[in-house]
């Protein structure tokens, strides 16, 4: 099978960028979209030319490493998965395959398909956390978490960071990204002291990092490789609410 | 070379206790005096720079990723192993010490890892109360599962991403550090050396990912937690960026290394599918709990699943091992599965892999119970295969995914560098030649959350360290170093691609250093590599500059380095000439085939001094005393 690759040239955060294309031999389906990405640099290497620079490292979903709008969406055309989980056989023969970096003005672009997303390290570092000091915990089991708590905790929780919910969002709002961990905590009694501090402080920092503002564009829901849901951001909404009647903060 | 590993005398159950009393404090007002580097954030590196900040330490951190929530602990799916004993199944303290012991085929240091057991408690408190959102009983209490090479069920497990939920546990409370400043992140930095001053370690170079910059950063110790060195094989379950070079750069300036042989080969993964395959997937161990494991019982029965029918199919895990059935520890469940291959019954287009059958497991408990358990996993292995497990079973094969090797470290966790320790993966210390399941996240928070606290603090109180910053001049030709080695690599502008020359090597370290290895392979592997090393100075062609963000370069690099170490592994498999765990020397084994010890000749550590660039390493023996376990051949059945 053989396909063209348009891909996003730009050699840094200063630099004006552009579509590059590149024909590309497509030799087994089972190969995936960042082995296809593999071959073509592994050509313009020995083509003693610079090769395209992308984000990826566990290749298996997990690490949110990889940050690529391929045709359009983030992460690609298949559902629930990150760019390293998509596969050749979503292709056919002929398919002209767009690949974009993430784009948000939180961003910045380093080179080529990658970009910059330590905000939302910093939205993390402003309470992305429940405070406890090593060595001060309680017997695990003292703290009884009824199970479907637990599921939907972990449900919010399996968010890999990869900001593509901010990529997809007419807003670059990171909405379901911070909604995730203020509902992972929230819907866990040893969250419950920090409850009002952390949501608030969270939403600062996700503002002043120059994110965008919600308006239920739910576009971060369809892209989300981990299949965070929307309730997550209406549970964010609630608890802002509720910390904003409560904490004099 | 001296190696002392400061085993604290005494019984095993006090050892810890009294380590603890011996190690000198310092006082809360004189830590933030102290300040020390962390270059990793698994697991183990997060961990520790959090325990550390949270008493009052300077901690610098590095990562090679952009941000340190991504370092490949992420991966780790099933699950953490501790001796809590909710089910009430006769779990212990010491059974977990003695479960892991074994498992290691008595390769381990027995005060290491009773500690681990004893601390492997703390680690379910500590995480729990940073909000992990483990999983529960209906009554609200944590529920366990069981793992490979245990009749207990002592693991603990977020669904198949226990790793990830553990790593941003760790992660979170790194970045409330962050937050109150007492750590600082320096992300997208790797390792290129350490920086000595009177023989200590007092600082490290990084290359800037970003920039291509070359930096320096002064500490007063150094915790290297930079993981293992499975990419030496090209093809492994870990991520791509994982790599030897900090641990190798360390052994340049004098750390020694131990037990590079001993690599664990994981018996579930997604086998290779071609040619262009860039990494291996691990389906967890956890799957063994509800999947069995099987082949056709005849060679080249290439009848579809499906049409083999009961009295066809050779379960033979249960029908080799009924004690431990589908969970016997990896090692033996990898040369099993290897076994039925050879006879020729494996399975699917390539041949190269076994089944794993849900099918039991879904008519007993349906699908809603195994999503609830394990639908990631099974997500995952639907994206990469384009098979669903739900219908049909899965096709697995062993593949190369963690090293118990790595640098030498005494009880306290230093390398025989002062001031240079080694946590996790990245040291050797507590899986001897086999790593249980669910026992690498136990070490890796350990050794972060639980040991290095106390360790590193009885290291600063012993110790006159004098002011040190990067004006020192031990700091320049390290720098020095590292931005010659960048042009030279640089400079070559040959014809082969550095992934050209990381997949040659990775194919002779499977083909003649993986899961059996033999006298002649070995030796025919020590002649090959160096040649592959000089080809590789003579003709890489590595595009783009020094200065700015250059993934070819940052790959050169890489590679180069493991060139260097994969012949150090090769030379310790050829050296260890008995079979133990997960390292399989054809020349020692049972009638039975499985792996034969040599405790005569080979209980011991052994440890690898450099002696110079072109020049043998040094080997030096820790021998190994077992008080409290009896050494015996391991049975699983």
């Amino acid at each position: 099978m053989k396909v063209t690759l348009r891909v996003w040239r730009q050699k840094g955060p200063e630099a004006a960028g552009c579509f590059e294309s590149y024909d590309a031999e497509v030799p087994s389906t089972d190969m995936s979209f960042l082995e296809l990405l593999d071959t073509v640099n592994e050509g313009l290497i020995a083509k003693g030319e610079d090769a395209i620079a992308f984000d990826h490292d566990c290749r298996e979903g997990i690490c949110g490493m990889c940050s690529q709008v391929i045709d359009g969406q983030a992460h690609g055309p298949d559902k629930a998965a990150a760019t390293c989980q998509l596969h050749m056989r979503k292709f056919k023969e002929g398919d002209v395959i767009t690949a974009e970096p993430f784009r948000a003005k939180a961003f910045p672009i380093v080179k080529d398909l990658v970009v910059d997303r330590s905000a939302l390290d910093r939205v993390m570092s402003c309470g992305g956390f429940i405070s406890i000091n090593t060595g001060a915990a309680q017997d695990a089991n003292s703290i009884l978490v009824p199970k479907d708590d637990a599921e939907k905790a972990m449900d919010a929780a399996a968010c890999i960071g990869c900001g593509a919910c901010v990529a997809a969002c007419p807003n670059a709002a990171a909405m379901l990204f911070v909604a995730a961990k203020v509902s992972q905590f929230a819907l866990l009694p040893q969250g419950g002291p920090e409850r009002a501090r952390r949501v608030l402080r969270m939403r600062a920092a996700m503002d002043s990092e120059g994110f965008g503002h919600c308006s239920n564009e739910a576009e971060c829901e369809a892209v989300c490789p981990k299949e965070v849901r929307l309730s997550n951001i209406a549970r964010l909404n609630r608890e802002f609410l509720r910390a904003v009647i409560v904490s004099p903060e | 070379m001296k190696l002392d590993a400061k085993i604290p005398d005494g019984p095993l159950e006090n050892k810890w206790d009294k380590a603890r009393f011996e190690l000198k404090l310092v006082n809360p007002a004189n830590k933030r005096k102290f300040d020390v580097i962390v270059v990793g954030t698994g697991l183990a590196g997060a961990s520790a720079a959090a325990a550390l900040a949270e008493l009052g330490y300077n901690v610098k951190v590095f990562c090679i990723q952009d941000s340190p929530r991504r370092a490949h602990s992420i991966a780790a799916q099933g699950g953490i192993n501790a001796a809590k004993n909710y089910p009430n199944d006769g779990d212990s303290v010491r059974r977990l010490f003695y479960d892991t012991v074994k498992g290691g085929d008595y390769r381990a240091r027995e005060a290491n890892v009773y500690r681990l057991a004893q601390v492997s408690n703390a680690i379910i408190d500590h995480c729990v109360a940073q909000g992990v959102p483990f999983a529960r009983d209906y009554g609200g209490t944590l529920d366990n599962r069981s793992f490979g090479g245990a009749q207990v069920s002592r693991t603990f497990y977020a669904r198949g991403q226990t790793g990830q939920q553990l790593l941003l546990g760790a992660y979170s409370s790194l970045m409330r550090q962050v937050g109150m400043g007492s750590v600082k992140v320096f992300s997208r930095r790797e390792m290129m050396d350490v920086v000595m001053v009177d023989g200590a370690a007092r600082g490290i170079v990084v290359r800037n990912l970003i920039d291509g910059k070359i930096e320096s950063y002064a500490a007063h110790a150094v915790l290297l937690c930079t993981g293992g060195y499975g990419n030496a094989f090209f093809l492994s379950t870990n991520a791509n960026s994982c790599n030897v070079g900090a641990a190798w750069s360390a052994y340049k300036r004098g750390a020694a290394f131990a037990n590079p042989c001993f690599t664990q080969i994981h018996p579930t993964c997604i086998p290779v599918s071609g040619e262009h395959q860039s990494k291996l997937t691990l389906m967890s161990e956890s799957l063994r709990n509800d999947g069995r494991v099987w082949v056709p019982r005849t060679a080249g029965d290439r009848r579809s699943p499906a049409e083999i029918p009961e009295s066809d199919r050779d379960y033979y895990l249960e029908r080799i091992y009924p004690a431990f059935g589908n969970l016997v520890p990896r090692d033996v469940a990898s040369r099993a599965a290897k076994r039925m291959i050879d006879e020729g019954k494996g399975v699917g287009k390539t041949g190269l892999a076994v089944y794993l059958d849900f099918a039991d497991s879904l008519k007993r408990q349906g699908e809603a119970v195994i999503k609830e358990k394990y639908g990631n996993l099974f997500d995952m292995y639907h994206h990469l295969t384009d098979e669903d497990p739900y219908r049909v079973p899965m096709r697995i094969y062993p593949a190369v995914h963690y090293t118990m090797g790595g640098l030498w470290v005494d009880y306290n966790l230093m390398t025989t560098i002062p001031g240079l320790f080694c946590l996790g993966e990245a040291n050797f210390s507590d899986h001897g030649g086999n790593r249980l399941g669910a026992s690498a996240l136990m070490q890796g928070l350990g050794d972060g959350y639980f040991i290095i606290p106390y360790t590193l603090g009885g290291y600063f109180g012993g110790t006159k360290l004098p002011k040190v910053d990067t004006s020192h001049p031990a700091f320049a030709p390290a720098e020095a170093g590292a931005r010659g080695r960048v042009q030279k690599m640089l400079s070559i502008k040959g014809k082969r691609t550095p992934a050209s020359f990381h997949k040659e090597l990775g194919k002779i370290m499977w083909d003649k250093c993986g899961m059996s290895r033999n006298a002649k392979g070995l030796s025919e592997a020590l002649a090959q590599i160096p040649k592959i090393r000089e080809e590789f100075w003579k003709s890489v062609s590595v595009t783009g500059s020094g200065d700015g963000f250059n993934q070819t370069l940052e790959r050169a690099l890489r590679v180069a380095d493991h060139l260097e170490f994969a012949e150090l592994l090769v030379r310790d498999a050829f050296e260890r000439r008995e079979s133990c765990g997960g390292h399989f020397r054809e020349e020692s084994q049972t009638q039975d085939n499985e792996a034969k010890r040599d405790d005569a000749d080979f209980c011991h550590v052994a440890a690898w001094e450099h002696a110079g660039p072109g020049k043998d390493p040094v080997l030096h023996k820790e021998p190994l005393k077992f008080e409290n376990v009896h050494l015996a051949q391991r049975n699983y059945a």
